[in-house]
């Protein structure tokens, strides 16, 4: 099991994700900074993800559309607030219209994350702030959570074939 | 539709309102037994009007309701809304831990880092797949 801990704090609405992986933290840190192996893991396998834009400097953008059963897309983006390879990432997390427009109604996020050494292998500390309660209960509201148990399988017969 | 609306909307204020150590510390007390706005005054070091209004945040949030007997006002906490509003956080746990273990699984599948010790027997067989 890779989550070592979850922190759920009601007080300043944050979230607080605790992860250990037994790879190096150049490894670890390509998860999120090769835009082919993000999009393997950030969307529910229901609702895959193509990033399209991946720039990771300040100020710079990531942009990705998440295609559903049905062909519905959704789209979304990040805009990074600092970045320090292979070691942190920080970045407002959103959603866009179909013309990759940021939608200002929707929630965004503020996601730290961020990676260290530890016993041969990397620990991952992710931090996501919520603004606004609104902000908070319209992420889960909005279906992001729907297919996400069906991924362990699917990567499970991706490794049997 | 209208009802989905309607339940979003619910869940919103649950979270504003539970976003608060003293609100939350009085839905404890009131989901035992009820309680008047005076006794939970009286238990936290802030003015009456200042507890007035959390109960009022708690109530428009409807994870309390209120009601009178004489002249006293009681509050009531509904289990059910705190439950809901609990929920909605533990599916942001959930779509994370989702989001490590593929994570995890890619870790697995890819060994292709330049690791700090390379295993010298597979130097001349290298072999894909799970088998290590």
């Amino acid at each position: 099991m890779s989550v070592t801990s979850v922190d759920k704090d009601f007080d300043n609405l944050t979230f607080t994700l605790v992860a250990d992986f037994d790879a190096p933290i150049d490894r670890v840190w390509q998860l999120w900074a090769d835009p082919r192996q993000l999009e393997r893991w950030w969307g529910p396998p229901s609702y895959p993800a193509t990033v399209e834009q991946h720039d990771l400097t300040p100020g710079g953008e990531v942009t990705y559309v998440m295609t559903g059963p049905d062909g519905d897309q959704h789209r979304g983006w990040w805009r990074i607030r600092s970045v320090d390879p292979p070691k942190s990432l920080a970045f407002t997390d959103g959603f866009a219209d179909q013309a990759g427009t940021p939608i200002a109604e929707l929630p965004t996020t503020a996601v730290q994350m961020q990676l260290t050494e530890r016993d041969r292998g990397t620990r991952m500390e992710l931090r996501s702030v919520f603004d606004s309660r609104e902000q908070m209960e319209q992420l889960v509201n909005m279906g992001m959570v729907e297919g996400m148990q069906q991924s362990v399988g699917q990567i499970d017969a991706l490794l049997a074939g | 539709m209208v009802v989905d609306e309607l339940t979003d909307a619910a869940v919103d204020r649950a979270f504003h309102a539970l976003g608060d150590a003293t609100r939350r510390d009085i839905l404890r007390r009131c989901v035992q037994d009820d309680s008047s706005v005076s006794r939970l005054a009286a238990a936290y070091p802030m003015s009456f009007a200042a507890v007035q209004k959390h109960v009022a945040v708690l109530e428009r949030a409807g994870l309390v309701t209120k009601h009178r007997r004489g002249r006293e006002q009681l509050v009531r906490t509904d289990p059910d809304a705190v439950q809901r509003a609990r929920q909605a956080l533990d599916q942001l746990e959930l779509a994370w831990r989702e989001r490590v273990d593929r994570m995890s699984q890619l870790l697995a599948q890819t060994p292709d880092a330049p690791g700090p010790d390379p295993p010298e027997s597979m130097e001349n067989h290298p072999r894909r797949g799970p088998n290590r």
